[in-house]
């Protein structure tokens, strides 16, 4: 048996290799080859369809494909179901019926891959948990059922559920849905102290302003990685609008960019 | 530490509950037992009385405890149905389920000619193994034609079809097998009836059983409530467990439906009723479920046996029409909800 890599040691969290995968029948990636650094934030980003949610599916395991996936430097098919679930947390997007269960159940879900089977949580459990919910602002609202929140609201709980986990890696499937914008701004200093305690965050992200403070960029269309690079580069900017059929502008204001769609006017809606 | 003080404040409500549902099956246990010809009281007053005695011990008392036995297996396979599958909507009946252990209950008595009534534990065993297998194969076709569980319409709409057509396949047998008709009639109906010493300790056994497994998987029914993904990314081996979780759902219907028959909605009103008063994960509902089917069945049943006495209902036609009355309510309140776009 392979012996398991020691994660901290590791450059490259994340990484894939020929990956292939298919949704329904129809393929949507195809041979993506992928090196995400450790300990930086990296977005994903590309018109809808593109294979953005898929490609971090694959990533995360939770998604059958063909080629190699290696989280921390072992391949995630080989680890153990548990040892991946201490590693790498996942927020994904629309995808809970919860409604039922209280915002501390669900938040306390995420200690799951740390406790033994049928265990009560520990004092360890329950710090994790306090410390998640205080740090989206979710924690007033610990002991209401999760289908009596709004969408924002949700969202924050459903981070902190992520955030839980206290893994080295976390993926997020869209993690602005439903968050106003001063919420998107808290969601950023979440973000920037996650990669302050050496956390590797890789994410997808429609908000493309929100996108830019991102470490890197992955650009992606038509299930292929069209380019991959730091996020200030030029290049990467120029790769944005490309995906983008150049319908968007990119601009600098203050000390940071921000993406702009363009009009494109080619038939008044009231001519005939 | 405040974190955990606090949850303790709110864990006490569902014990309180638990409580609550023994104790009105207790209750209703009594009345159960003092229900019918000879009165609780002159059955005291006549302890020496061989008839007396026979018919609590031998005739009342499997009855009421089966009754109970039913309730709660209905009201497990109800709530694991509806965690497994991530719908509310979820029964023992909507997926088919009983409708395939009926069947194998109509195939194994018009091929081995036994009655439903027999009280024998070889004949009890095999009825249920044959609605083992019966509930067991209906729920996989339903799965098969709604190609997987992710889509709830498809879900149910499948459940219905596969429900319908065995329903129709095992009216074919009883019409080639004429001889279990008028038997089959009663069991179609949902009775308690019949509940001897032997199905009544068969369905106990089941309940003990598939209860411990259930709540040893509760963690994936927590887990599949985040959605699919993110299960997985728990570190859940869905596949295993799923196929265990299934096998829990058959085992019980189909243990309840071989010994009482078709008694519809219960499965589906203990987990509603339950969730309507407590928030709890699923470690805490399936037991809470239980207990609250018990009860259900327990009152449906007596009611039954008081509502036209000193004939009585069976208890099938009670609980379809009382648990009809309650999913028509139930859709009422989330219609009214949905277009008054109140969240709570």
């Amino acid at each position: 048996m392979n012996t398991i890599a020691k994660p901290e040691s590791h450059p490259v969290a994340l990484s894939a290799e020929n990956v292939c995968a298919s949704l329904s029948g129809k393929q949507v990636l195809f041979d993506v080859n992928l090196n995400l650094s450790a300990g930086q934030w990296t977005c994903i980003l590309g018109p809808n369809g593109a294979g953005k949610s898929t490609l971090l599916k694959a990533l995360a395991g939770v998604l059958p494909h063909s080629g190699r996936v290696s989280l921390l430097g072992n391949l995630i098919d080989s680890l153990p179901h548990r040892v991946r679930a201490q590693q790498l947390a996942w927020l994904g997007q629309n995808e809970t019926s919860a409604d039922d269960l209280t915002v501390l159940d669900v938040v306390m879900l995420g200690r799951l891959p740390h406790q033994a089977w049928l265990a009560p949580p520990n004092e360890k459990d329950w710090k994790a948990v306090e410390r998640a919910l205080r740090y989206t602002q979710a924690w007033d609202w610990r002991n209401r059922p999760l289908g009596q929140l709004s969408g924002g609201e949700r969202q924050r709980v459903l981070l902190s559920r992520a955030l839980a986990v206290e893994a080295q890696v976390l993926l997020m499937d869209e993690p602005l849905a439903n968050l106003d914008p001063p919420h998107q701004g808290d969601w950023l200093c979440v973000v920037e102290d996650l990669l302050h305690h050496g956390t590797t965050v890789v994410s997808v992200l429609h908000e493309i302003t929100i996108a830019l403070n991102a470490d890197a960029l992955v650009v992606m269309c038509d299930g292929r990685i069209t380019h991959h690079g730091p996020t200030h580069d030029p290049a990467t900017h120029e790769a944005v609008k490309a995906a983008f059929d150049n319908r968007i502008a990119i601009h600098a204001v203050g000390d940071q960019w921000v993406a702009l769609p363009k009009t494109l006017r080619t038939q008044n809606f009231h001519e005939n | 530490m405040g974190s955990q003080q606090h949850h303790r404040d709110t864990n006490r409500k569902p014990l309180v509950l638990a409580v609550a549902l023994i104790l009105v099956a207790l209750l209703m246990a009594f009345f159960g037992l003092g229900v019918g010809s000879a009165g609780l009281v002159s059955v005291i007053q006549n302890a020496n009385d061989p008839v007396a005695h026979q018919i609590i011990w031998d005739i009342r008392l499997p009855r009421t405890l089966g009754a109970w036995a039913a309730g709660a297996l209905l009201a497990l396979a109800g709530a694991v149905a509806q965690g497994l599958f991530r719908n509310p909507l979820a029964d023992p009946f909507l997926l088919g389920s009983a409708s395939g252990a009926s069947f194998g209950v109509s195939l194994a008595l018009a091929f081995f000619g036994v009655s439903p009534l027999a009280t024998e534990w070889l004949i009890r065993l095999g009825l249920t193994g044959a609605a083992f297998m019966g509930a067991v194969g209906a729920v996989f076709l339903t799965l098969l034609l709604a190609r997987g569980v992710q889509h709830t319409l498809r879900l149910l709409l499948s459940g219905v079809v596969v429900g319908v057509v065995l329903g129709a396949l095992s009216s074919l047998v009883m019409l080639m097998a004429p001889e279990v008709l008028q038997a089959m009639q009663a069991f179609l109906l949902g009775s308690t009836g019949f509940v001897g010493w032997s199905a009544c300790l068969l369905m106990l056994v089941v309940w003990v059983f598939s209860m411990v497994l259930a709540w040893w998987f509760s963690p994936v029914l927590d887990g599949l409530a985040l959605g699919e993904a993110t299960a997985q990314s728990l570190g859940l081996p869905l596949v295993k467990m799923r196929l265990a979780l299934v096998a829990v759902l058959a085992l019980a219907t189909g243990a309840a439906v071989a010994q009482t028959g078709l008694i519809a909605f219960v499965g589906l009103a203990a987990p509603h009723l339950v969730r309507s008063v407590v928030k709890v994960t699923h470690g805490r509902l399936v037991w809470l479920s239980s207990l609250m089917g018990g009860a259900l069945l327990m009152v449906a049943d007596l009611l039954a046996r008081l509502l036209i006495a000193p004939q009585e209902l069976p208890v099938g036609v009670l609980t379809a029409v009382l648990g009809g009355g309650y999913l028509l309510w139930l859709m009422h309140r989330s219609g009214s909800q949905t277009l008054g776009g109140s969240s709570s």
